[in-house]
């Protein structure tokens, strides 16, 4: 009896979850709604009808298909940085001992722990002290410095479970240092920095307020749902992107999940 | 065992990999500088190096005639910053950063408790899953979906029609402060969907500090006569709370460095960041600009200090 | 006889700790060897050097007479059992086990074979599908010691390998060791902390303390010649008599070392000696009970046989024992 109770929650508890998460998630499921209204010119609740027509529309928009092919190159190649810059760093921070650890370790965290803001500035007044215009290659700069910590968080946290007489038993069975890499390290720590590569890459593909500063005139696929809220054009297409953008970054945080939740850390709790 | 037993110490390796393979174990601070030096370059010569480049920009100062930056070392842009605009919008932003973060507080611990102490299993990792991907949408369909909310034509207006308390939402909008045309264009607006983009990021770090409290030491307090207020006050906020702070540190420091929420769910009035983004976009006053983001270094500087002397470190 | 290792004046320091502080040592080809002594007295640094997981920071070290130091752990025929065992989790047994050769690039078939046979040879035949997760700590003790031998080391070294299993494991694994070791004829050494198991497997015992040996003999000199209080205290429990006892038994020495079992409830005869004292306390061990004798404030333990009972708690007994059973030890 005693155990049956304390094991199931007061009716308070329960409510107050269940309220804070249909608060986080209805606005989520309102969005899939709107992606169907017929109404054009407002944003009119209960919706005066259903259609699947903007899908059509927004398929056939090339400024949409522009946007989310320069948002897919960016996160593409900062993720491919972020993955070899924080692999190389939490390889560093765990498997050695030396003075100015924890200063690294704050150093690879600053970036998403200072307001992006911040971040974005003072790339852009970099960028235009040292007279460089800005390009593909200004906005994965800036997405690769703030994505290094998430590879390097799932990374740390994988190296911190391979227990260290791992490495030493593979150089004892006569492996040298590239053995052990690839055929112990590599396969131990590749679910992780896949995982870490899929945080890195929705974090940068959802990237707004940095590469408001590094990107001038080119339009990644957030600039492009920002340009949309602050002027609206045409507000279905823009219904249609946002439940698009839900749905593709869903697909990374849940394959993110899976490939770690053996772990005793599960990816992406900072993010 | 043979006359010509082999070696016991096995000849070096001929091979290149075999060759750097000892030259690496011999001299392993060779190989820590190699997996050192590219994050270290990227991070403190692109990183670091911009943010130091601007901070020495806030003791610039523009030309008000020329509008062109004059390089001579001064606190005027500071003095300028102390300006009572410029005090009003540190103290606006300050002051929302500090509201969103307890109210996320609040709606985060029920949900972290719950999670931690009674979801098992199968409900667990569902839970897990519950707060993590909303945390990881995309931050601009959630303040859109929140336009769509907010608007005049939008379900919360038709909500409050159903039940035939219109009058109370307009009561709301009238009053001073938090009032406005509608609610996308008043602070309340900005400082829900401020609470709905930061919360989740508190849910996991209380989380994750209610799980070290042992469900016995609970037990143990109503064993004792605690009352469930009691036990909550005296034995689980004391050991929730450097979960608490450790999640603050997000809503708050999101939150101070924010300009894109009050653009668009908001009044006219400024916030930090969007002083920042005006400053040195249209007004091109970057010193102004990097003085300005001084100020959330500083707060966030003096906010992880403290934080970290409350051991909030550990729960992140 | 060979020389399998050889410790020359070898020390390593960490910073201001010396692990391991001037230690000579010489263990012959095919000898069982252990290392005995509490956690931090340098012991396992010690196997760590002869690993090449360590460098000493001063003397020399051999193996089978050519120089080890600044030679890698992966160009030493020299395999380890780990503690935790370390086996590979993402590798099924039997590519832990073939993993020495594979590296060293064997073909596949025949590095399966060796593994199996390997396997079989510590009676987990047909184990090879499994992965280390799916064993017991038993089983994974077996395979890390296979994975070892399947490269036909020189030397093995085993670090605390029984210390993770329990008491009835630990000894039928203590006797699988010893035949092992003797039928293969491989120079083991071998690192604890139970003098039980030093005593009852090894050929020749170091005994460890602040990272300097102590003594090192037979497991008969050691437990019964103990040189050092340390060794009389670590080794089972021997009584330490001091300077006044032993000057009042008429024996010149600082300290001497007195066997509980040597120890008798019972009036001398022929020529042995006695002292006189209360019963202070008493338990019961099983086959032996364990009676403290205070004997003018000092307290000497007396490991009587069961079948003799228990004297009252308080009263005055006579305790006797051999002259020859009392050791004389030098240092404090």
């Amino acid at each position: 009896m005693r155990s049956e109770k304390s094991n199931s929650a007061p009716l308070g508890l329960k409510i107050a979850a269940a309220a804070g998460l249909a608060f986080m998630h209805l606005p989520i499921l309102l969005i899939f709604l709107y992606a169907f209204t017929t109404e054009e010119k407002s944003y009119q609740f209960p919706p005066p009808g259903l259609t699947t027509q903007w899908f059509a529309v927004a398929w056939n928009r090339p400024d949409v298909w522009a946007a989310l092919t320069l948002s897919v190159k960016v996160a593409s190649i900062a993720t491919a940085a972020a993955l070899v810059l924080g692999t190389l760093c939490a390889a560093a921070v765990s498997q050695t001992r030396f003075f100015g650890r924890e200063a690294v370790s704050l150093l690879v965290i600053l970036p998403i722990a200072l307001p992006g803001i911040i971040t974005g500035i003072a790339l852009r007044s970099a960028f235009s002290i040292a007279d460089i215009p800005f390009s593909f290659w200004t906005i994965m700069l800036g997405h690769a410095t703030f994505c290094i910590v998430v590879v390097y968080n799932n990374a740390v946290a994988r190296f911190r479970r391979i227990s260290g007489s791992l490495i030493e038993a593979s150089m004892d069975l006569g492996a040298d240092g590239f053995q052990t890499f690839r055929y112990v390290i590599l396969p131990n720590i590749a679910t992780a920095l896949l995982a870490g590569g899929m945080l890195a890459f929705a974090l940068s593909f959802d990237e707004v307020i940095v590469t408001t500063f590094t990107a001038g005139q080119q339009s990644t696929l957030p600039i492009w749902m920002l340009e949309e809220l602050i002027r609206p054009r045409q507000r279905p297409v823009t219904n249609v992107v946002a439940m698009v953008v839900v749905i593709v970054t869903f697909l990374p945080i849940l394959g993110a999940y899976y490939l770690t939740r053996d772990g005793d850390q599960i990816a992406g709790a900072g993010k | 065992m043979t006359i010509l037993a082999e070696r016991v110490i096995l000849p070096e390796r001929r091979s290149t990999a075999g060759r750097l393979s000892d030259f690496f174990w011999r001299h392993p601070h060779v190989l820590l500088a190699l997996l050192l030096g590219p994050p270290l370059l990227w991070l403190g010569v692109v990183y670091l190096g911009s943010l130091f480049a601007l901070l020495l920009q806030s003791f610039f100062s523009i030309d008000d005639f020329s509008g062109l930056i004059n390089y001579e070392f001064t606190l005027a842009t500071y003095r300028q910053l102390l300006s009572d605009t410029h005090l009003d919008i540190i103290i606006r932003t300050v002051s929302m950063a500090a509201i969103v973060t307890f109210v996320s507080a609040l709606i985060a611990f029920p949900i972290a408790y719950y999670a931690a102490r009674y979801a098992r299993g199968k409900w667990k990792a569902l839970f897990y899953l519950a707060v993590m991907l909303p945390l990881w949408s995309s931050y601009l369909v959630k303040i859109y979906a929140w336009k769509l909310i907010l608007a005049k034509e939008g379900i919360l207006t038709w909500f409050f029609e159903k039940l035939n308390l219109l009058w109370l939402l307009e009561a709301w909008l009238t009053l001073p402060v938090v009032g406005g045309n509608s609610l996308s264009v008043s602070y309340t607006g900005t400082f829900i969907v401020f609470v709905y983009v930061w919360m989740p990021f508190m849910i996991l770090p209380i989380q994750a500090a209610l799980e070290r409290v042992p469900a016995n030491l609970i037990e143990a307090s109503w064993d004792l006569g605690g009352t469930p207020a009691q036990t909550f006050r005296y034995v689980l906020f004391p050991l929730a709370l450097p979960g608490i702070v450790a999640g603050s540190i997000f809503t708050f420091s999101l939150t101070l460095g924010d300009y894109i929420i009050p653009q668009i769910v908001g009044s006219s009035r400024l916030f930090i960041g969007q002083a920042v983004y005006a400053q040195q976009g249209t007004a091109g006053n970057i010193p102004l600009a990097a003085a300005f983001t001084v100020v959330p270094i500083v707060i966030m500087g003096a906010y992880l200090w403290m934080a970290k002397r409350m051991g909030a470190f550990d729960a992140l | 006889m060979t020389t399998a290792v050889l410790f020359d004046n070898v020390s390593r320091h960490f910073g201001i700790v010396r692990a391991v502080d001037r230690v000579n040592l010489s263990i012959a080809e095919g000898e069982f060897f252990a290392m005995l002594g509490p956690s931090g007295s340098g012991k396992t640094t010690c196997l760590r050097l002869m690993a090449g997981f360590e460098q000493p920071t001063g003397g020399h070290i051999e193996i089978f007479g050519e120089t080890a130091e600044g030679v890698p752990p992966y160009r030493r025929s020299v395999n380890t059992v780990f503690q935790d065992y370390a086996l590979f989790p993402h590798l099924s047994i039997l590519d832990n086990v073939a993993y020495g050769l594979m590296v060293k690039g064997i073909g596949r078939e025949e590095r399966r074979k060796a593994a199996e046979d390997a396997l079989a040879m510590v009676k987990l035949p047909g184990y090879g599908t499994r992965r280390p997760g799916q064993l017991s700590g038993g089983q994974r003790q077996r395979v890390a010691l296979a994975r070892a031998l399947v490269n036909k080391p020189k030397v093995l070294l085993l670090d605390e390998p029984l210390g993770a299993l329990d008491l009835k494991l630990r000894e039928q694994m203590q006797e699988e060791l010893k035949s092992l070791q003797k039928s293969l004829g491989i120079t083991f050494v071998f690192v604890t902390h139970d003098q039980g198991e030093a005593l009852s497997m090894a050929d020749r015992i170091a005994v460890f303390n602040d990272g300097r040996i102590q003594q090192l003999g037979s497991p008969e000199d050691v437990y019964n010649r103990p040189k050092t209080r340390f060794v009389a205290d670590f080794v089972g429990s021997s009584n330490v008599l001091s300077a006044d006892l032993c000057r009042r038994l008429g024996l010149k020495a600082a300290f001497a070392s007195l066997r509980p079992e040597a120890v008798a409830i019972a009036p001398p005869h022929n020529g042995a000696l006695s002292l006189s004292g209360t019963v202070a306390s008493q338990s019961f061990l099983g086959a032996t009970n364990r009676i403290v004798v205070d004997v003018e404030g000092a307290r000497i333990a007396v490991a009587s046989p069961a079948t003799q009972g228990f004297p009252p708690i308080g009263s005055a007994v006579t305790i006797s024992f051999a002259a020859r059973d009392l050791y004389p030890m030098d240092d404090a």
